[in-house]
């Protein structure tokens, strides 16, 4: 065992955060970690870091190759952070110094332990970023992480934390801030190192489907305590403690439950109604800051980009980081102006200058629930907000009366109109979002990676809540995800893009059965999967 | 002498000096940065052991939080300073223009606590009714300052990259580019002496400082996701800047504006003591000390206190920004 954990006991403040954590990683194994946000994984990871705040106190041994860390001074564990434990979060700008090149940084890692000399490092810092795909030829080390992509980023961070050859590697959501393709590619690059160096991977995440295939051993979390452990095999199974199965279940978005299947059967014809929003071959560009006397050089980011949306249609928006959904959104929803094309919303063009009685047609839901909501605001005053777009201004009445709908429609209590943002967990800060959105009864609602943030679980309740909303409202939806699974519970026809252009659109099933771009082919292929066999989503 | 310490930082915490102290977490509910997520412990400085080795008992805290050791001894420094201020409008001990000249630089007695000055006056009244004129002057002066200087720094966040912005700022840059008491003096040598242009010009001076700090806090907070929400609901720059943003500033700003304040006093104390301050018979902290000067190895007591009063004044607002800043900034939790 390179580690073994036994009674590990965490308490912040009197209050027990962990309570008799007990887990193991063999040498050149992989055990994964998995709970929802709050089960006490990430402190288990701090916890074998030492790394607990200050307020906190813990009891119990963690043992890493046969040393028990917890009796050891900060000294000499200071001296194994970094030479035998390497760490990998979730984000990988902050791990990275903006103001260093990627070389140095790496470099930096074996002059601090193995006091090797300057050339030295910088060649072995050059050999571990070639291991972890950026070889110098075509990425120097010369590079600052600004001028890297978050997958490249991500990989600098594990080149960081694997040159020594730790005997263990604790990966903290290594890939929760990333795309589905860089994931693949992140999560396979873990495992091969971890094989090749005989290093014990900690693999910490919220979703199952990630770790499978990976993991040989599974231990789950909940609110501080384990719940189950076992080999991989066993627990993907399903068989054991019914919160693994709720995990499980959640992790698989089966299509049978998809918004789709509230339309009439005999509808016929999908394409009915009239279009609503029409994109017609817009071209966003962005400048780029120059310097004092040159102009910054133009970027353009969509590339003529042209899509319709129906009345009561849901359309998925598919590709991977950086292609451009984010930007398409912004223009649709008129905060940006376009460079060439055209954006009608209902017949009329849709700018940043668009007035109200326009605007009222378009809502939008943002990706990070703990930003988009103002923390000094009520829910209540958030969830009226839309209501600057009426006209005339409905009485106070009238609008306290829409938002005790809507936040009865997103499963709030009617209190929640006093409490402030702090008071709501990340699920229920998207579902007052969410009704934020839908309170002034738009037309057409634009979700820009509106489930992302959320855990397994939470996510599938939320994506009920949208099916709900739809039927209940008549609601358009532009649901934007670099996730092909949760696109596909929810939309009646995808589009997936690639570097600004649309290059694939059908309807959802016919895309997900017989994908003809190769990047829609990548894009499945890279989509996490419980193996077969497992109980998908049960309905519950 | 007088440091002038420029925000020119474009993150707007207070500019203190001395290393940032992070606070255990509170759990302040009115926590006014939403980016932590629940699950996010960030670690602490990996100086520091986290303590509880095999041991079970709650681990007592290693240091105190400096936010309150500063804060109560400058909040009551503070309001000694301010009570003499307020009651000088009502009582003093001795008028001061009560001119004696047979009781002149008498020492600390019973009947003068703190002895009187050349001209035979009670130092005590004269310090009590100083505080008085420090407190406008700064007062006023931090008014204008953040009066001025929130509006342009909002603007120059709402319109980021723009040429309003770049206006805005290369105007700080031509104020913090001349020292400011410098400035001062010429303000008030052309408009001649008085208590009211002292204020413009301490005040002209704190418009770049809340405009710099105003723009670097407000900056972010206008890219967050809850900014473009209240632009999907048709909100503008105006609006939002009011609504979503401003509010979210407050501890910024007064942190800022406690520190300000104590520049404020020492800078009229300054402008005073060179004669372009308040002009008698007001009486003015940097005046006495100027009076004071020739006097000094004869009758120490007649420097020595409205010296105390700016320093005592100056440290407890600076403890109180200190105080003010550890328990409002939520960047240094």
């Amino acid at each position: 065992m390179t580690l073994a954990v036994e009674g590990l006991r965490v308490s912040i403040g009197g209050a027990p955060i962990l309570s008799d954590v007990e887990l193991g990683v063999a040498e050149g194994g992989v055990t994964a970690l998995i709970g929802e946000s709050g089960s006490g994984k990430s402190m288990t990871a701090l916890a074998i870091m030492r790394l607990l705040p200050d307020t906190a106190s813990s009891a119990g041994s963690i043992r890493l190759a046969g040393t028990d860390l917890a009796a050891l001074s900060e000294a000499q564990m200071c001296r194994r952070r970094g030479a035998e434990i390497g760490m990998v979060f979730q984000e990988p700008m902050t791990a990275l110094n903006p103001l260093r090149t990627i070389g140095d940084q790496v470099a930096e890692a074996v002059l601090q332990h193995a006091g090797a000399s300057r050339s030295e490092a910088r060649a072995r810092a050059a050999e571990a970023l070639a291991r972890v795909g950026l070889p110098p030829d075509r990425h120097p080390p010369t590079r600052y992480p600004h001028e890297l992509s978050g997958g490249q980023r991500q990989r600098v961070v594990v080149a960081l934390a694997t040159i020594l050859s730790p005997k263990l590697l604790i990966a903290d959501e290594p890939t929760t801030a990333l795309d589905v393709l860089t994931q693949a590619r992140i999560l396979d690059l873990l495992r091969r190192l971890a094989a090749e160096n005989g290093t014990g991977l900690l693999l910490v995440t919220h979703d199952l489907a990630v770790v499978s295939g990976i993991a040989e051993r599974i231990v789950v979390m909940r609110d501080g305590a384990v719940v189950e452990d076992g080999p991989a095999s066993r627990i993907l199974r399903g068989r054991g403690h019914p919160y693994t199965r709720a995990l499980l279940g959640a992790s698989a978005p089966s299509p049978g439950r998809r918004a789709g299947d509230t339309r009439p059967p005999a509808a016929g014809e999908p394409s009915g109604g009239p279009a609503l929003l029409e994109v017609a071959g817009i071209v966003r560009e962005h400048r780029r800051p120059g310097g004092l006397l040159r102009r910054g050089r133009v970027r353009r980011i969509l590339h003529g980009t042209s899509l319709t949306i129906r009345a009561g249609e849901s359309v998925g928006l598919v590709g991977p980081s950086g292609c451009g959904k984010s930007t398409l959104a912004r223009a649709v929803l008129g905060l940006d102006p376009i460079q060439g094309g055209a954006i009608r919303l209902a017949g009329h063009p849709m700018t940043p200058r668009a007035g109200p009685d326009l605007r009222r047609r378009i809502q939008a839901v943002f990706q990070d629930p703990y930003g988009s909501l103002n923390p000094r605001h009520r829910a209540g005053r958030a969830v009226a907000e839309p209501f600057h777009l009426v006209r005339p201004r409905p009485d106070a009445a009238t609008r306290a009366a829409a938002v005790a709908e809507a936040l009865d429609a997103v499963g709030l209590p009617g209190d929640a109109t006093d409490r402030h943002p702090y008071a709501f967990s990340g699920g229920q800060r998207q579902r007052l979002a969410i009704a934020r959105a839908v309170v002034i009864r738009p037309d057409l609602v634009v979700l820009d990676e509106a489930v992302s943030a959320l855990d397994v679980r939470v996510r599938t309740r939320v994506l009920d809540l949208l099916a709900d909303l739809r039927r209940r409202y008549g609601l358009a939806t532009l649901f934007i995800s670099h996730d092909l699974a949760v696109v596909r519970a929810v939309s009646d026809r995808v589009l997936v893009m690639e570097e600004g252009r649309i290059v694939e659109e059908g309807p959802t099933e016919d895309v997900f059965a017989s994908p003809r771009h190769p990047l829609t082919r990548a894009l499945l292929a890279a989509v996490p999967r419980l193996p077969d066999g497992t109980p998908s989503a049960t309905g519950s | 002498m007088r440091r002038r310490r420029d925000p020119r930082h474009p993150s707007a915490r207070p500019v203190r000096p001395g290393p940032p102290v992070a606070d255990p977490p509170r759990g302040d509910p009115a926590d006014p940065i939403p980016g932590r997520r629940a699950g996010d412990t960030r670690p602490p400085a990996a100086g520091e052991p986290s303590g509880g080795r095999g041991r079970d008992a709650p681990v007592t805290t290693l240091r105190p939080p400096r936010g309150r050791g500063a804060l109560i001894p400058g909040a009551v420094l503070s309001g000694v300073f301010a009570a003499a201020a307020l009651l000088s409008l009502v009582w003093t001990p001795y008028a001061t223009d009560g001119i004696d000249v047979a009781a002149r630089l008498r020492g600390p007695s019973p009947i003068h606590p703190l002895g009187t000055d050349h001209l035979g006056r009670d130092i005590l009244s004269m310090i009590m009714t100083g505080a008085r004129t420090s407190l406008a002057v700064a007062l006023v002066a931090v008014g204008v300052g953040m009066g001025a200087g929130v509006p342009l720094g909002l603007a120059a966040a709402a319109r980021a990259g723009s040429w309003l912005d770049d206006a805005i700022m290369r105007a700080g840059d031509l104020v913090f580019a001349f020292p400011s008491l410098v400035i001062a003096i010429m303000i008030t040598a052309a408009f001649g002496p008085s208590a009211v242009n002292a204020i413009l010009a301490i005040g002209l001076f704190n418009i770049p400082v809340f405009a710099r700090v105003t723009r670097g806090a407000a900056l972010p907070l206008f890219g967050r996701d809850f900014a473009l929400a209240a632009r999907v609901a048709g909100k503008g720059s105006a609006r939002i800047a009011v609504e979503h943003v401003l509010p979210l500033l407050a501890s910024v700003l007064i942190v800022q504006g406690t520190i300000q304040f104590s520049l404020g006093i020492l800078a009229e104390a300054g402008l005073s003591y060179v004669g372009l301050g308040a002009q008698p018979p007001i009486p003015s902290w940097g005046r006495m000390l100027a009076d004071a000067q020739t006097l000094v190895s004869l009758a120490p007591h007649v420097a020595v206190f409205p010296g105390l009063a700016i320093v005592l004044t100056v440290l407890g607002l600076n403890l109180l920004g200190d105080g003010l800043r550890d328990r409002l900034d939520p960047r240094l939790r």
